[in-house]
């Protein structure tokens, strides 16, 4: 690897408050994350793991440290700076997919590029490519409700990857699906991330699904224990 | 795919939900445009009133005569125009559900004062050639299909006995507001016969009406002719025609402030309405609109979609209960034609339709986006209904 930091976390600390009571979620997290990087989050229930992830993904604000994304500190960011930093940086993986369900898999895909300047037959190009690289060009014109948990799940990453972000982030993407199906989706991350050289960031409970990553890394009680490589892999 | 269909397909996700609720807003802004025409109707004659006329009456009461020898008197007063004179007759033709107005007029002088009725003057001159001939509005001899040349029996009230008039001529309404109902006849034709069988009651008239030459002076002019009939046996009232329009129908007042409170009250309902059916599409996908978040639609963008959606909601009801309006009124307006000579939907209520549309959509979606826009993402995301 040996590539330049895209993602550089310091002294990251978040806590969460219930009433007058204090609930420290993440303390002290300092990290790097090289472009490229396939890393993988892993750990116990409650450690933490999506409080880090959506401080990455600019959906949550920590209460100290920075996190420095390609070279600007989203720490440091207003809320509506922030709203268009992340429709450019950050393709979001939900575990329950969330695409919309009165639109199409098409809408849906489209819906990050109506925040662009893109004219809309730019826009019909983007999503089809997007649609094509996870191999659902044929349904396009079909409402989630019509597409099977793995299908709706490749939606949401054709969604996430439409606007070519700087970051994917993935939280627990295979947690609401079979064995098979979420094989096919960390192929297609695996794909993403060799053949179209994307940054992913994923939270997971799976360890079949944390092979496919170069790096792990432990959280637990919101501790960040030491990366393990998986270059061998 | 354009933000508008994406509004209009959250606004159909329940489509039964938002159905009633469209169904409750075409129907309030229905009865509200229904109401206001009848308003408006009512005050037809009122807003049709010309600021170039006054009427002088007996100041006891409009039941009461004045002397035909005002007349020349009036005549004299600086800034008077012209002097015309009439009675109300009060005549029913066969039944008394027939209602129309009908009076006694100095025919010479009527249609001078009377520009807005405008008659061709063949028919004019032939009206003014029989003692015994009408002239009727458009309206009223359609409503009995009278032909000129036709007879026409009156039976009079407050002048008993089977009164014969043959139809003359017919006038139409310059303005849209113009009463094309009226029917006029010779007051000389009613005196005649008054001298031969009540004598007592003949050479008086119900009212005076004065043609003035500026309507700034309205003011001095109604306090000369007062003036000069102070202190004699028939003292006068002399008014502007919407002064003296708006005596009759002023004492409905209550009911009309009634009405307006009805149709306020109506609008708060709806928008109660409008606002929990937004509020609860809105609550529902709370997890929605942290997606939308995530994706970096902005705090005004949200606010757009549950506006819009609102707006696509109201509005829609607005534009039914606007194409409702109009045929309603028609058939109302035929129904009523005898009490409201001019029954029609003025594009006031059109505006105030829409305006009230917006209003309501616009309240309804405040605190639903306040709610939404508070919620921060990680916390919207978590909420998996
Ligand atoms: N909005 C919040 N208010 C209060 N406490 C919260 C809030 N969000 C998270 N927490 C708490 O912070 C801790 C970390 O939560 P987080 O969701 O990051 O855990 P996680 O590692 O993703 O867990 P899981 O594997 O179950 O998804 C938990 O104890 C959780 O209860
Ligand atoms: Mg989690």
């Amino acid at each position: 690897m040996g590539s330049s930091a895209i993602v550089s976390i310091e002294n990251l600390f978040k806590s969460y408050h219930r009433g007058d009571q204090v609930i420290p979620v993440l303390q002290d997290i300092t990290f790097d994350i090289a472009e490229g990087e396939f890393l993988a989050l892993m750990g116990p229930s409650g450690s933490g793991k999506s409080t880090l992830l959506n401080l990455i993904a600019g959906i949550d604000q920590p209460d100290s440290g920075s996190i420095t994304i390609g070279g600007v500190d989203v720490t440091a960011l207003s809320e509506t700076e922030l709203a268009k930093w992340r429709a450019i940086n950050v393709g979001f993986i939900f575990q329950f997919y969330n695409l919309i369900p009165v639109l199409t898999a098409f809408e849906n895909v489209e819906l990050p590029l109506l925040l662009t300047p893109l004219a809309k037959a730019q826009r019909r190009e983007h999503v089809e490519m997007a649609l094509r690289v996870v191999g659902l060009a044929d349904r396009m014109d079909h409402y989630p409700g019509q597409l099977s948990g793995g299908q709706e799940q490749r939606v949401a990453i054709a969604r996430a990857i439409v606007t070519d972000p700087t970051i994917l982030v993935a939280d627990e993407p295979t947690g609401d699906l079979d064995r098979k199906s979420a094989e096919e989706i960390m192929d297609l991350m695996d794909r993403l991330n060799e053949e179209s050289m994307k940054t992913i960031i994923m939270v997971t409970h799976d360890p079949r699904a944390a092979k496919k990553a170069h790096v792990i890394r432990h959280l637990d009680k919101g501790i960040l224990n030491n990366a393990h490589s998986q270059d061998t892999l | 795919m354009h933000i508008l269909k994406i509004l209009f397909k959250n606004a159909f996700r329940h489509k039964l939900r938002t159905g009633l609720t469209i169904l409750s807003i075409t129907i309030a802004i229905l009865a509200f445009g229904l109401l206001r025409t009848v308003i408006g109707a009512w005050y037809a004659g009122v807003e049709a009133s010309s600021a170039y006329r006054l009427v002088t009456r007996n100041a006891v009461s409009i039941i009461f005569s004045l002397p035909l020898s005002y007349k020349e008197k009036i005549r004299q007063v600086d800034g008077v125009a012209t002097v015309s004179y009439g009675n109300w007759f009060g005549g029913i033709y066969i039944d008394e559900k027939n209602f129309f107005a009908n009076f006694a007029v100095d025919a010479k002088t009527y249609f001078d004062l009377y520009k807005e009725y405008a008659i061709n003057d063949a028919e004019k001159a032939a009206f003014l050639r029989d003692r015994k001939s009408f002239v009727a509005g458009r309206k009223l001899a359609s409503r009995f299909g009278w032909k000129i040349g036709d007879t026409v029996v009156l039976k009079g009230t407050i002048f008993p006995g089977n009164w014969e008039f043959v139809m003359r001529g017919i006038y139409r309404g310059k303005e849209p507001n113009t009463d094309e109902t009226v029917f006029v006849f010779h007051w000389d034709y009613l005196n005649e016969t008054l001298k031969k069988n009540a004598s007592t009651r003949a050479d008086q008239v119900g009212f005076y009406m004065i043609g003035i030459k500026d309507p700034s002076q309205a003011v001095r002019v109604t306090h000369d002719i007062d003036g000069l009939f102070r202190n004699s046996f028939a003292e006068t009232l002399t008014e502007t025609e919407k002064a003296f329009t708006l005596g009759f129908v002023a004492m409905s007042d209550t009911i009309i402030t009634a009405i307006r409170l009805v149709s306020f009250v109506v609008i708060i309902i709806i928008l109660a309405v409008v606002a929990n059916t937004v509020a609860m599409s809105v609550r529902e996908r709370t997890n929605e609109y942290a997606v939308f978040k995530t994706l970096g639609f902005g705090g005004w963008r949200i606010a757009g979609l549950i506006f819009g959606e609102s707006l696509v909601i109201t509005l829609m009801g607005c534009a039914f209960g606007v194409a409702a309006t109009f045929p309603a009124a028609a058939a109302f307006g035929k129904a009523m034609g005898a009490y409201f000579p001019v029954f029609s939907v003025e594009m006031e209520t059109v505006w105030l339709d829409a305006a009230f549309s917006l209003i309501v959509g616009l309240l309804a979606a405040i605190v639903p986006t306040y709610r939404s826009l508070r919620i921060s993402i990680a916390d919207g995301l978590r909420m998996v209904e």
